[in-house]
């Protein structure tokens, strides 16, 4: 198999998986018991804080663990919502091609009563920034704009958004699940007040995320319950993916620069033949601001399930942002948001790229693409 | 998405892709659902089907439900053909995943059309002559 979708998901590394063990096994206590073992998996999740912390420049008191990305989003975008309501405030700015995770917890504060402004985003894939000067209100209480996309990786200058948001006194979240282990992070630089963390993206196990909360700003809490992760996210903690997430943040930011420089290497390659030798193809968002392991190809006149069917012959793992197999039938909205015409989101490949992938895998991608697109094509009404 | 292995079967060796120089009738028809497009083309002796071809920009199941569709066509009259539903194609291809049975109704009008098109060009009612006697 050919795993070309470590944007949806990645595999658990060996050393992930050896730090955890202990945790699904012998050690088994609840951090919140007196006794040694529950004080033995205290100590094990405050060191993953620790090393999560650090790497995004934060202090470890202002790292909360959560179950998932999703529910880092929930919570706080939906806590600065509640807070900014006490205050009379009840405007929010995102933007188009965020992450569902954000939109639609954006459209159910709607339905609350809350006006929602979704900034447009330029061809090449970039939030138009300009856009967010004329939308301020002195009603607005959150910003918030992803760091990296998910679909097309581009990569948001979010670092411009804080003296905005300063200013005017909003709070100002960022979903960086796609950008952690792949970019420098830190949040002072980038001026954000919250910031989303997923583990499964970076090789950790599914299940665990954090947010980053600023120290001072008092979000409401989201889930209620005992008083884990200093009163403000309850329920007994999935220790063995916190030590896992932990172990995973460390090697990717021990091995940042050498895992870019060899999949940059990958993914340059594979975009450079594509374009280059198969007709009526477009890369989708910037191609130099953008994860160093993301493609994004829409290819004319051909429908992208189509293509992953093809490439399952071969056992290539890849995405589609294709209406066909979005349940919605609508195609992405990340794509129709940078101007693409329905067929060319229709068209449309990702191919994400992690350090495990090699070589041969990318060589043999090449070998067999130009045909299943010429085959495709040869099969379609609108191919001329 | 689970395919049957006959779908895959049909989606890897489509039967009937193609087009015909020179068509008796055609139907073209778009999926407001999705967006795709289906074209089908036929050839028509003395009320039989004698060929038909299609080409598909859309989904595995829309490929390879045309194909099963025009396999089950081929050398039926135009009422026989008329008749054959989108149902009897998935059940013939051993089932389609449920949010994938929109797809299958696309041959089925594509279909429909090119007979429609067929009578239209012939000065044929089209449907007296599906109609049920
Ligand atoms: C940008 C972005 N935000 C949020 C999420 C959701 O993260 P999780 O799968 O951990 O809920 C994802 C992953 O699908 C993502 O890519
Ligand atoms: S034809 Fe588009 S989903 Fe099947």
């Amino acid at each position: 198999m050919i795993y070309l979708d470590n944007a949806a998901t990645t595999k658990i590394l060996p050393d992930v998986l050896d730090e955890m063990m202990i945790y699904l096994t012998e050690e088994y206590g609840n951090p919140s018991s007196f006794y040694d073992l529950g004080q033995r998996s205290k100590i094990a999740i405050n060191k993953a804080r620790d090393i999560i912390a650090e790497s995004i420049g934060a202090k470890s008191d202002e790292i909360y663990f959560t179950s998932c990305g999703t529910e880092s989003d929930n919570w706080a975008i939906r806590g600065a919502a509640y807070l900014g309501k006490k205050q009379g405030k009840n405007h929010i700015i995102s933007s188009e091609f965020e992450h569902h995770a954000v939109l639609h917890t954006l459209e159910s504060l709607k339905q609350e009563g809350f006006e929602i402004t979704l900034l447009p985003v330029t061809s090449d894939g970039f939030v138009d920034l300009e856009k967010l000067k004329l939308e301020v209100r002195d009603t607005t209480c959150l910003v918030t704009i992803m760091l990296a996309n998910n679909e097309i990786g581009t990569i948001q200058p979010i670092e411009k958004i804080k003296k905005i948001c300063e200013e005017k006194n909003i709070l100002f979240h960022t979903d960086a699940v796609q950008a952690v282990g792949k970019i420098k992070i830190d949040v002072k630089e980038l001026g954000v007040d919250m910031l989303s963390i997923s583990g499964h993206k970076i090789h950790a196990p599914k299940g665990v995320g954090a947010l980053y909360i600023k120290s001072g700003i008092k979000l409401p809490s989201y889930i209620h319950g005992g008083g884990q992760e200093r009163n403000k996210r309850a329920g007994t903690e999935n220790v063995a993916s916190i030590v896992g997430f932990g172990k995973a943040v460390k090697i990717a930011i021990d091995k940042m620069s050498e895992n870019n420089k060899y999949v940059l290497n990958l993914r340059n390659q594979l975009i450079d033949y594509i374009l280059e030798k198969i007709p009526a193809t477009k890369l989708n968002g910037d191609k130099q601001k953008r994860l160093p392991g993301n493609i994004n190809i829409s290819f004319e006149g051909i429908e992208g399930e189509s293509i992953l069917l093809m490439l399952r012959k071969y056992e290539i793992c890849a995405s589609t942002g294709s209406a066909c197999t979005s349940g919605s039938l609508d195609p992405s909205h990340v794509l129709l948001s940078i101007g693409l015409s329905h067929e060319m989101a229709h068209g449309s490949i990702r191919f994400t790229i992690s350090e495990l992938n090699t070589q041969e895998e990318i060589d043999i991608v090449k070998k067999v693409l130009p045909d299943i697109i010429k085959k495709l094509r040869e099969m379609s009404p609108i191919w001329k | 998405m689970q395919y049957s292995d006959k779908v895959m079967d049909h989606f890897y060796n489509p039967r009937n892709i193609g087009t015909i120089e020179d068509p008796d009738g055609v139907g073209e028809v778009g999926n407001p659902k999705c967006g795709d497009i289906m074209k089908m083309m036929i050839k028509v002796d003395n009320g039989v089907i004698s060929d038909i071809k299609f080409k598909t920009f859309g989904c595995g199941a829309a490929i390879a439900t045309s194909s099963m569709g025009t396999q089950m066509i081929k050398g039926k009259t135009l009422k026989e053909a008329w008749n054959i539903s989108n149902k009897a194609v998935v059940e013939a291809l051993d089932g389609l995943p449920p949010a994938k049975v929109h797809c299958s109704v696309l041959a089925e009008q594509a279909i429909k059309e090119a007979i429609k098109d067929y009578c239209k060009k012939n000065n044929l009612d089209y449907k007296s002559l599906v109609a049920d006697i």
